[in-house]
């Protein structure tokens, strides 16, 4: 009786050892993962702070007021400033978002509102994805085709065009998804009332959604404004000030690149001004815009 | 839209296509001299896919760490501004990257990696057995690494936190760590979702120009097969952007164009695939989410 009552305590105790070793290990493993967790993380923002330290340092140098707005005077001697980037910049992205904010919103409101289910929008959700995830350069290689080659010359009308191909699925991705959001009661309501669906969904619906639409808009306005790769081939980029709707135009990431691609010390510090006139420009837009929305208490998605 | 895409790029493209038929695939000269044209993709197709290669190599574990400790492991204090911070990664503008790798990430990178590995194999291993500079593929490819993680990464949140949260408390309950539960509840679950965020990455990985462009090297022609880790080479979209205004010909346009229709070719099914991956995971659990 003794002897078997020891044998089941020792067995005990060491089952008991056993799991403990092993528990050990485990909670190793766990604290292991936790550390490369962490660690992922810092290496993701490491290069953000870096980013945003360098531009700030290398382009806070060059800013003046005849840095922000004359043309590009001689570049070994490092005069001028990126004035006509700045405009062009705000021309091509602003007739871009005129473009693109009518055709992407009227589209989020088809999708959310009068499409229901079917092959037809569904089909539309499919290819509106797929148009995000092309590659711009390849819109750009649109604008070209049909533009530039079409009028025979580089043209703020290509460049416009190209950006508001990118912007337009952003924008109708959002709309679909914040109209979506808007409780159905709201339209409940409106019908009640005998309001046609038209007017339901213009003042009502709508009105509703208004800041996650307009949030949708601004997020693709910055996500344009950074676009490089489309504009090399439709607005080529000049020295100059604006001159017409159907020739070449500058804008500030094609200058950030021209600048880099030059073998000057002047031409990078340029380089790394304009930099900084974009960053603040799209994360200003996008800081904003968070700020604003987290206060309100929705939240935005970027990604498709 | 979409029509007018592929409209414009076959149309580009048709004459390069009708010059050079399938050895515009194939070849790997790249002469754009009058009277001795002679055009091939190969090169810049093999570029593109050694990047991404490596882009994916080294952002897909990083996202799926963030996210993990995003949506696992942080305090719920923590993580909406830490989501803020990786948001704000995604909005840098990609020639801003860019200009950072030519001008400063690239010293890091020849520095502290490129330049050890290469002393300690002094050219034995052939991954490293070029003197590296900092313009080649491995930065390219890092660099591009960093630019896929803020979108790889907050599509697997998404898809970690449809996860139903029974899933998690059976695996605790079950006595399982943070990480068990993590292994054995969460990461089945949302596997088909993270595949297609990392494939959704590729794809942005495979078509990003500008910042390929400014630290990749640019060698054309049958220089650009890179033949180690550390050697310059060029991708189908650093070509376009960087031949396109200088194209003195017809068919040197369409050339590029026709690099151009690869290029979609590429990203277009690489995409769909994506879709109907993160779709199938995503609607299934919760319906409206997207």
């Amino acid at each position: 009786m003794d002897g078997e009552k020891d044998w089941g305590e020792n067995h005990r105790t060491l089952v008991h050892d056993q799991m403990k070793k092993k528990y050990r290990s485990r909670i190793i493993i766990d604290k292991l993962v936790s550390i490369f967790a962490i660690v992922c993380l810092i290496a993701a923002i490491v290069p953000l702070g870096s980013i945003l330290l360098e531009v700030i340092k290398n382009g806070a140098g060059v800013l003046s007021f005849e840095f922000l707005t004359s043309p590009q005077g001689s570049i070994i001697s490092g005069n001028g400033g990126i004035g006509p980037a700045i405009q062009g910049t705000i021309i091509v992205v602003g007739l871009a978002s005129l473009i693109a904010t009518p055709v992407g919103v009227l589209a989020g409101i088809y999708l959310s509102e009068f499409a229901g289910i079917g092959l037809f929008p569904s089909a539309v959700r499919f290819l509106n994805d797929m148009l995000t995830g092309l590659p711009s350069i390849v819109i750009g290689i649109v604008g070209y085709v049909t533009i530039v080659i079409a009028i025979g010359s580089f043209s703020v009308w290509a460049g416009a065009l190209a950006l508001s191909i990118i912007m337009i699925p952003i924008v109708v991705r959002v709309t679909e998804e914040t109209l979506k959001i808007v409780p159905h009661s709201i339209r409940e309501g409106g019908y009640a009332l005998g309001i046609s669906k038209a007017r339901i969904t213009m003042s009502i619906v709508l009105t509703t959604a208004k800041s996650g639409v307009l949030t949708g808009i601004v997020l693709g306005i910055a996500r344009i404004a950074g676009e490089t790769a489309p504009l090399i081939m439709t607005i080529l980029g000049t020295s100059l000030f604006f001159s017409s709707l159907n020739g070449p135009v500058d804008a500030l990431p094609l200058r950030i690149w021209r600048f880099a691609s030059l073998p000057y010390e002047h031409s990078h510090a340029f380089g790394w001004g304009a930099a900084l006139i974009l960053i603040l420009m799209v994360l200003g837009l996008n800081v904003g815009l968070r700020m604003l929305a987290y206060r309100k208490g929705f939240e935005i998605r970027t990604e498709a | 839209m979409v029509a007018l895409v592929i409209y414009s790029v076959a149309h580009g493209s048709v004459q390069i296509f009708s010059f050079e038929g399938l050895h515009f695939l194939t070849g790997t000269d790249w002469n754009a001299v009058e009277g001795r044209e002679s055009f091939g993709a190969l090169p810049y197709i093999i570029g593109t896919l050694v990047s991404a290669a490596i882009a994916m190599a080294i952002g897909v574990p990083i996202s799926l760490g963030i996210a993990i400790f995003i949506s696992e492991m942080s305090p719920s204090r923590l993580a909406t501004p830490l989501s803020f911070i990786i948001e704000l990664l995604a909005a840098v503008p990609s020639i801003i990257y860019g200009l950072w790798a030519l001008f400063v990430f690239r010293f890091w990178i020849r520095d502290l990696i490129e330049l050890p590995l290469y002393n300690a194999f002094h050219g034995s291993v052939p991954f490293f057995a070029k003197y590296p500079f900092g313009l080649d593929v491995f930065t390219a490819g890092i660099v591009l690494a960093i630019m896929i993680i803020p979108i790889v990464s907050s599509i697997c949140r998404e898809v970690m936190r449809v996860v139903p949260n029974s899933q998690r408390e059976a695996a605790y309950s079950l006595g399982a760590t943070r990480w068990e539960t993590v292994k054995i509840a969460v990461i089945p679950y949302a596997k088909s979702g993270i595949l297609g965020a990392a494939i959704l990455g590729l794809g942005r990985a495979v078509g990003e120009t500008m910042l390929v462009t400014l630290v990749i090297g640019n060698v054309i022609g049958a220089a650009a097969i890179p033949t180690s880790l550390f050697s310059q080479s060029q991708t189908l979209s650093s070509l376009i952007a960087n031949e396109f205004n200088e194209a003195a010909s017809d068919l040197h346009l369409s050339a590029l164009i026709g690099l151009g229709a690869v290029l979609l070719m590429l990203t277009v099914t690489i995409n769909v695939g994506a879709q109907l991956l993160v779709k199938r995971m995503v609607k299934v659990p919760s319906g409206e989410k997207t």
